[in-house]
């Protein structure tokens, strides 16, 4: 079944987005002139060598940093600050540590005013969903990487988030756990139906996983290209099809890095 | 299916072999750590006691003299004089005056401290004085808060919030400034802010260093109340001790010395309980 939801409706755009850090040793220009629209549902990947501006970009979408120029905007509303519709998963998870599990995903629900007994529902439908009701009275730092990065996407889930941001959510992973989280990512895209940022530097990763890779170059940040990923899922990584895919995506890629020639393009820019 | 392979993974593991394999040694260790920390004391009285003897002082009373002064003081029937079964008294006096000045130093020391580690105009205004006023011993202001409260236990409760005010501030804002800005970017976008992030962020996140500003202030408290009760206060262990200097009696002195060294021990113990208890969702932060 080939995905059709590239065709509904915006639920982002990102119009001429430029940004630029002003630093003791003068400016760094991050991210020039961005245009990007995103449809609700979609999962879209932002692939590009680290240093690319691609944690900038997600940042300023969830509101943390704000554009030198240009514009985000959610249903057609701009953004300027951190809010409940837009959800981050952070690479190094920035659980409250204070909190056990179950505190942590109530969060949300029991700051937004929901009831105590609406936020207790929602907070053990999102614990069950990622599989950590065993594990509810832990603390943060009694769980592997694995179940932190579980936590932290029950949190946002369990805020009734409209479109998840994750910044190379399993890059601190090893690679077992990487593929298992990878597969219940998928899972809970589909039954959430939730549009998805996903921030990766790597190839397979992002065709694993994307309707749509934005692939970027450096120096400063730009849209290189934008390919279109229409494989069945669950998808093969030892199919033809996908490998096809992943040299096609690796060439773009590589196409700006000069010695470019890795599947995964980590080298600093 | 995610469950069962978590399960196996080190963490919890670990952690539940530790206390199983430490119970047998446990015992044994804690004994070890006991005789080790008797010995310093233990030679520490017997140096004492020989060097009384051999010197043949009067100035200084030896170990056992001080021991029957203590019996005296707390239970009264050897020598009863003024200070014979006295000790409830003054300590009951003491107590208050440390706590008193504590409470007091906490009270204001750590909401001031997270509203400076945390507004940024706040910081700007108050952290120039502060760091004026911060280095003066608190003992040169002894003279002034005698003007300022009279001869009295408002003095001395006075002198003993201000050494305990600094070391809670100073903790409670370095505690804030290094809590990782990714927690309030998270707890904002989950919607807490304004002054809700302060109760359920910039508190919590802080209270590590927070407690580490009791501990400190606490020991400063008990360092100060001697100096607070010189000022002319009739009861309390300081009082005491300026009595027995007077006197010439440093059986008296030397039993305030103890008394005061116990009780600000057993205090910290008691903080470092609490601490334990509060932190039981950070392992480094146990003590
Ligand atoms: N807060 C900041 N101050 C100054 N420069 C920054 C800041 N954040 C990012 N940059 C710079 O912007 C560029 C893009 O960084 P980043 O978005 O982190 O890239 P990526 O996530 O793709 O690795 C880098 O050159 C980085 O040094
Ligand atoms: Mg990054």
């Amino acid at each position: 079944m080939l995905d059709t939801r590239a065709t509904a409706s915006p639920i982002l755009r990102i119009n001429d987005l430029h940004k630029s850090f002003v630093a003791s040793n003068g400016t760094v220009e991050a991210l020039r002139g961005i245009n990007l629209t995103i449809s609700k549902g979609e999962f879209v990947c932002l692939l590009g060598a680290s240093g690319c501006g691609k944690s900038t970009l997600l940042r300023i979408v969830a509101g943390f940093e704000h554009a030198t120029r240009g514009s985000v905007a959610v249903y057609g509303f701009d953004v300027d600050k951190p809010g409940p519709d837009r959800g981050m998963v952070f690479q190094d998870y920035a659980l409250f540590p204070w909190l056990t599990v179950r505190e942590n995903i109530s969060f949300g629900p029991r700051h937004q005013g929901r009831s105590k007994k609406d936020a207790a529902e929602v907070t053990e439908r999102f614990l069950s969903m990622v599989g950590l009701t065993a594990f509810a009275e832990r603390y943060p730092h009694q769980l592997s990487g694995g179940m932190k990065q579980r936590v932290a996407i029950a949190r946002v889930l369990a805020n009734d988030t409209d479109i998840l941001l994750m910044d190379e959510p399993f890059g601190a992973l090893d690679a077992l756990t990487r593929s298992k989280l990878q597969e219940e990512l998928i899972d809970i895209w589909r039954t959430t139906k939730l549009t998805v940022i996903f921030v990766t530097h790597s190839v397979e990763e992002a065709v694993l996983l994307a309707d749509r890779v934005v692939v970027m170059s450096a120096g400063p940040g730009r849209v290189d290209s934008e390919i279109k990923i229409d494989l069945e899922r669950p998808r093969d990584v030892s199919s033809p099809e996908f490998n096809a895919l992943r040299r096609d995506v690796t060439r773009r890629l590589t196409s700006h890095i000069v010695q470019g020639r890795s599947d995964k393009p980590a080298a600093d820019s | 299916m995610s469950i069962q392979t978590t399960m196996a993974e080190p963490p919890a593991k670990t952690s539940a072999d530790a206390t199983t394999a430490q119970k047998p040694s446990g015992e044994l260790k804690r004994l070890r750590q006991l005789a080790l920390a008797a010995i310093v004391p233990v030679t520490m009285l017997v140096v004492w006691d020989v060097m009384v003897r051999w010197t043949g002082t009067r100035l200084v009373p030896s170990p056992s003299g001080v021991a029957v002064m203590m019996w005296d003081f707390a239970f009264g029937g050897i020598y009863d004089d003024a200070y014979s079964k006295s000790l409830p008294i003054h300590f009951w006096k003491s107590v208050q005056r440390v706590y008193g000045g504590f409470l007091l130093a906490a009270a204001a020391g750590i909401p001031l401290g997270l509203m400076i580690g945390r507004i940024p105009l706040l910081r700007a205004l108050l952290d120039p004085t502060l760091s004026l006023l911060r280095p003066i011993p608190v003992t040169a202001w002894l003279p002034l808060s005698m003007i300022f409260f009279g001869l009295g236990p408002k003095s001395a409760i006075f002198l003993v919030f201000l050494g305990a005010f600094y070391p809670i501030l100073l903790n409670t804002i370095f505690g804030v400034r290094s809590v990782d800005p990714r927690l309030f970017e998270a707890a904002e976008m989950l919607g807490c802010n304004g002054s809700r992030l302060f109760r359920s962020v910039v508190f919590p996140a802080a209270l590590p260093s927070i407690f580490n500003g009791l501990r400190l202030g606490a020991g400063f408290a008990w360092i100060l109340i001697v100096v607070g009760e010189m000022t002319g206060v009739p009861e309390g262990l300081g009082a005491v001790i300026m009595d027995g200097r007077t006197l010439s009696r440093t059986d008296l002195v030397i039993t305030g010395m103890i008394i005061i060294g116990i009780t600000g021990f057993v205090s910290d113990r008691i903080l470092l309980w609490i601490n334990n208890y509060f932190l039981r969702w950070s392992p480094q932060h146990h003590a």
